[in-house]
């Protein structure tokens, strides 16, 4: 069950090792893909068919310096899959911004590797900065979310806030594909 | 307490007298600057309805340039209409394009002290030139484009000092590759370059490091202000520069010494940067290569060339091997055609192509195949980064891919006759 309004996630972990990429979660093969399509590839080199597992409201749980690499849009990539929120030992600062700037909150949290194993059910406070095994009644406390980077989660990420202030067209802009 | 060079410009950009770790900063850009594969990923780019000041938006077509896709080609025609809309004057089209960063530099687009957004990761190149950039994604360069806003936390920042000076065949991306080997990953981190050493650090070099910086996962990765600095800018730049620097007793995370002298060349092993390398000294592996790749931001530089031409003047490519030469931008391929490197690398067998992202980010123009082994003098070794996942991705320094173009094997560049200097190192057994 996931709280939208209070940052707060229960959900079911995937856990991923150190030094996930943002090429592993959006291949460059992604970017000639339709727009629906660009997440199916996520994670294909390095756990195929992950895309198809994965559920709307599941939490991603990952290692040390997670989403190193390029300003491709991981965030849009993930929140496509499904994902809610993601949790890692540490989190690459331009990964960081592209999670948080599509409306998937993310935070730092060291000791998170140990708490949480594939298939359990995390729940996850953003702006209480705790992390919770729920069935082992476990739990870490890390800095919450900053408070402007709560904001823009809370309005669905960078874009939703831009069209509400009258900054952008309603609808994105769709490339000629054939 | 003093302030860092990153700490100086943020705060003045975002209106303050002071920012310190753990602030969220606000800042309003100096330059921001636009490029063509957000266009081309569909559903990321929305139209503005209004922007900032198109005083201060460039447009550089690099990603994908010239196109080699029908939706590459409509990115950039929807890149020319918004150029047209908002009057904006600064439109590096085919023709005076060339790789984002490599363009901002030559133009006089990345000045000192000042602040320049850009989505792509490789921002951090700016900070060569005394600029302070960092990639930002494409949602928070809309922001910038429209709203004249962008945010950035603010870090500790880590101080390197350097002295001496750099051996043969040694460089800048050497005493990078050095830095990720000797203090790993930089995540949550500023970087600082300086010392009495940096002199002796040709612009190249310089830019070389803040660009691969990235790759450590630093936020801002800047160079102190020098002549070197000011002498690259000479006649580039059409207003004033304001460098910034440090204050003595700025508040380090850390500062440390590297002696330039000591710096080897190294290769980086598959599938990541840091303390993942190798000094190519007491490298025994044999690894035999497909194709060898200079180019990119981090490599693409007339002085890479440079290199790359006088190791393989008067030689042939091994049997076997694709060696890809990418100029990172029209001027570096102007330049390249005058001095005659085009021809010696053409000679030698290599492919010298268009300048563009291409190869580096395995969208085009040299993209692997499973199986295949490649060294490369550009930005990363990610598995899948340059094409298949099944392909292995070595990083070297230019002298390093044109030496191992020739012997068809990862080389020492010390080790072959174009380099001049002989080592004492086990090579020569090919």
């Amino acid at each position: 069950m996931t709280d939208g309004t209070n940052l707060a996630y229960t959900g079911r972990v995937w856990k991923f090792g150190d030094l996930i990429n943002t090429d592993m979660i959006m291949p460059s093969a992604a970017f000639r893909l339709p727009g629906n399509e660009q997440h199916t590839l996520c994670f294909e080199a390095i756990r195929p068919g992950w895309a198809k597992q994965v559920r709307c409201g599941d939490i991603l749980v990952a290692g040390e310096n997670f989403g190193m690499g390029s300003g491709r849009p991981i965030g849009e990539v993930l929140r496509a899959c499904g994902i809610v929120a993601v949790v890692a030992e540490s989190i690459n600062g331009l990964a960081m911004r592209n999670c948080v700037n599509a409306g998937v909150p993310a935070l730092n949290c060291p000791g998170v590797a140990a708490l949480l194993d594939d298939g359990d059910t995390a729940r996850v406070d953003f702006l209480a900065g705790r992390i919770e095994n729920v069935a082992q009644k476990k739990s870490l406390q890390v800095l919450p979310l900053a408070p402007l980077l709560a904001e823009i989660v809370s309005a669905g990420g960078v874009i939703p806030m831009l069209l509400k202030e009258g900054y952008l067209h309603a609808q994105p802009f769709v490339p000629a594909s054939s | 307490m003093g302030r860092t060079t990153i700490e100086k410009i943020l705060a003045r950009t975002s209106g303050k007298e002071v920012v310190r770790p753990g602030e969220i900063a606000v800042c309003r850009p100096d330059i921001v600057i636009h490029i063509d594969l957000p266009m081309a990923i569909e559903g990321a780019w929305y139209r503005p309805r209004k922007v900032f000041d198109p005083q201060r938006v460039a447009v550089i077509f690099d990603h994908a340039v010239p196109s080699p896709s029908i939706k590459d080609a409509s990115a950039m025609a929807e890149g020319r209409r918004f150029a047209r809309e908002f009057g904006i004057k600064r439109v590096f089209d085919v023709g005076q394009h060339g790789i984002s960063h490599v363009v901002a530099a030559e133009h006089g687009l990345a000045r000192p002290g000042e602040l320049l957004v850009c989505a792509d990761s490789h921002t951090c190149a700016s900070g060569a030139l005394n600029c302070a950039g960092r990639g930002i994604g494409i949602p928070d360069t809309l922001q910038a484009i429209t709203r004249g806003t962008v945010w950035y936390l603010v870090t500790p920042t880590i101080r390197y000092e350097f002295k001496g000076e750099l051996g043969p065949m040694v460089s800048g991306k050497d005493v990078f590759f050095h830095i990720a080997q000797t203090y790993g990953g930089h995540g949550g981190t500023s970087v600082e370059y300086g010392g009495p050493g940096i002199r002796a650090l040709a612009m190249s070099d310089r830019r070389t490091m803040a660009t691969m910086s990235a790759e450590i996962g630093a936020e801002f990765a800047i160079f102190d202000h020098d002549e070197v600095t000011a002498e690259y800018l000479k006649g580039r730049l059409d207003r004033p520069a304001t460098p910034v620097h440090p204050d003595a007793d700025a508040d380090y995370l850390g500062v440390r010494t590297v002696d330039l002298a000591e710096v080897e060349p190294y290769v980086i092993l598959p599938h990541s940067v840091p303390r993942n390398g190798v000094r190519l000294s007491s490298f025994n592996q044999k690894v035999r290569i497909d194709q060898a790749f200079i180019g990119s931001c981090a490599n693409g530089l007339i002085e890479d060339l440079r290199v790359a031409a006088r190791i393989v003047r008067g030689n042939k490519v091994a049997p076997g091997v694709r060696f890809i030469v990418t100029p990172g931008s029209q001027a570096v391929y102007l330049q390249a055609v005058r001095e005659g490197l085009v021809e010696t690398l053409v000679e030698a067998g290599a492919v010298v192509t268009n300048s563009t992202c291409g190869a580096c980010f395995g969208y085009h123009m040299g993209v692997l195949a499973p199986g295949e082994v490649c060294i490369t003098a550009s930005t990363r070794n990610f598995k899948g980064r340059m094409g298949s996942p099944e392909a292995g991705i070595y990083l070297g320094s230019p002298a390093t891919v044109a030496a191992s173009a020739l012997t068809g094997v990862i080389t020492d560049p010390r080790s072959v006759a174009g380099s001049r200097a002989s080592t004492s190192g086990d090579s020569g057994d090919d």
